[in-house]
């Protein structure tokens, strides 16, 4: 029974661009497949139990709790992690250069599932209000800030990511 | 934690998978979402040696609109029953709850199908389908049948399926347009499970409450309608003093648990004001469609 139980599953999938195929244990989590697996840490596990935010990834176009899902699910689904987001080291995403000037983190474990859930958020509400924000965030959860400046830094990303976008029409 | 080992099973037909809950039995669990059963297996709570996976049976995921009912398919997602604009049309009581299941990221992989097997006391959709009265159907390997929401549910996360039954779809009645709807509840933060909810559903002819619809969520082991709140407003004139009696009946009615949560006596006092925050909207929405 005990080989029954560990064989593993052969999936392939697309994280940040990039095409894996693998073979993984059914009880891997994908946060830990990831982190583990993959290599890419950013994705950090706070709780394992669905509360905390911290795990969050994009599977597939939608905001997830990485360790909610086992990576024996993912196969033919698109991943992207914290790693994804900025195309250039040395130029960061609106939301992540607004935590970065808004000190929207201290410890900066919260930070990678606050971003992800950030971007989601202004991507479909380009101007949330700072209820709105503080609602989209509750259920990341972090420990240091007193979230204050983490709602900041999300309405400096929506100005800034409004200004950045193309116009319907020329000035 | 981590989940203890089990066997992974993705079944591409209904078939294939009430195949594989018949073989194993109890070992055996279903995974729709799995918001519920990931982190009960992460705490090792719940320890299957078997995971049938159904989210790549086809056929699970769809909105069907009839005259009567709206028929949604078990593996809608939750982010689907709270904006699809059909669903929302046919019972916006049934997408306003599914808006206040935990998170988006949660919203976006747990489905209707999974809440209502998991029949966690705490959860929105169980209470709805109860409060609507929808009607749930499931497939096992002796075949079909259709089940009353409020008899689905047995007690605290026990229900009436059989291990080896899935819920297939979920058919809920359309809130007719002369009909005023509310919901609320109370969560110490936006995404927490509730302490307690109420779901009102009501309708007003001739000045006078015509038909009354009161489902409670949160306060007892499982949802469940308070016929007497229900009879308290039926033939009465709709207002400030009738709700608050209605409210008062049902916090009366209920026998509360106790848990960590809230006390019992807390938890009444929840039910009273629930309810008449729910009664309350249901007149404004009454008041806004017939204004």
């Amino acid at each position: 029974m005990d080989d029954v139980l560990r064989q593993g599953v052969e999936i392939r999938l697309t994280v940040n661009g990039r095409k894996h195929r693998e073979v993984v244990e059914p009880r891997l989590l994908l946060a830990d497949f990831l982190r583990q697996r993959l290599g890419l840490t950013g994705t950090h596990l706070g709780c394992e139990q669905g509360v905390c935010g911290s795990c969050t990834v994009v599977v597939d176009g939608e905001t997830m709790r990485s360790c909610l899902l086992f990576a024996a699910q993912m196969d033919g689904s698109g991943v992207e992690t914290i790693e994804g987001l900025a195309d250039d080291p040395d130029r960061l995403h609106p939301v992540q250069q607004a935590f970065w000037d808004h000190h929207g983190l201290q410890c900066g474990f919260c930070t990678p599932g606050m971003v992800l859930t950030a971007k989601a958020l202004l991507e479909e509400n380009p101007e949330p209000s700072g209820a709105e924000i503080r609602e989209a965030l509750a259920g990341n959860i972090c420990r240091c800030t007193g979230y204050v400046f983490i709602v900041d830094s999300v309405k400096a990303a929506a100005e800034t990511m409004a200004s950045n976008a193309p116009r319907g029409e020329s000035p | 934690m981590k989940p203890a080992a089990f066997a992974y099973c993705a079944p591409r037909t209904l078939e294939e998978a009430i195949s594989l809950l018949d073989e194993h039995g109890y070992d055996a669990k279903l995974l729709a979402g799995g918001q519920s059963l990931v982190p009960l297996m992460n705490l090792r709570l719940a320890r299957p040696t078997v995971l049938v996976d159904i989210n790549r049976v086809d056929g699970l995921a769809f909105v069907e609109s009839g005259d009567e009912v709206v028929r949604i398919g078990a593996m809608t997602r939750h982010h689907t029953v709270a904006t699809s604009s059909e669903i929302r049309g046919a019972s916006p009581l049934l997408s306003h709850a599914a808006g206040h299941i935990g998170y988006r990221a949660i919203r976006h992989r747990g489905t209707l199908g999974g809440s209502l097997a998991h029949a966690d006391p705490a959860s929105e959709l169980p209470c709805v389908a109860v409060t609507q009265s929808a009607t749930v159907r499931v497939t096992g390997s002796a075949g079909e049948r259709t089940i009353r929401a409020d008899e689905l549910f047995l007690a605290e996360m026990t229900t009436t399926l059989a291990p080896d039954e899935i819920v297939t779809s979920v058919a809920i009645p359309r809130i007719r347009p002369d009909e005023g709807w509310g919901f609320r509840e109370f969560v110490r933060k936006v995404g927490d499970f509730a302490v307690v909810m109420a779901a009102a559903l009501l309708r007003v002819a001739d000045g006078r409450v015509a038909s009354a619809r009161l489902g409670l969520g949160g306060a007892e082991g499982t949802p469940r309608r308070v016929t007497e709140a229900e009879q308290a407003l039926v033939g009465s004139v709709l207002g400030a003093e009738t709700i608050e009696k209605a409210a008062r009946v049902a916090a009366e009615a209920v026998e509360p648990t106790s848990d960590i949560h809230g006390s019992a006596d807390y938890r009444r006092r929840l039910v009273h004001a629930m309810t008449r925050r729910a009664l309350q909207d249901a007149l404004g929405r009454l008041e806004a469609g017939h204004g």
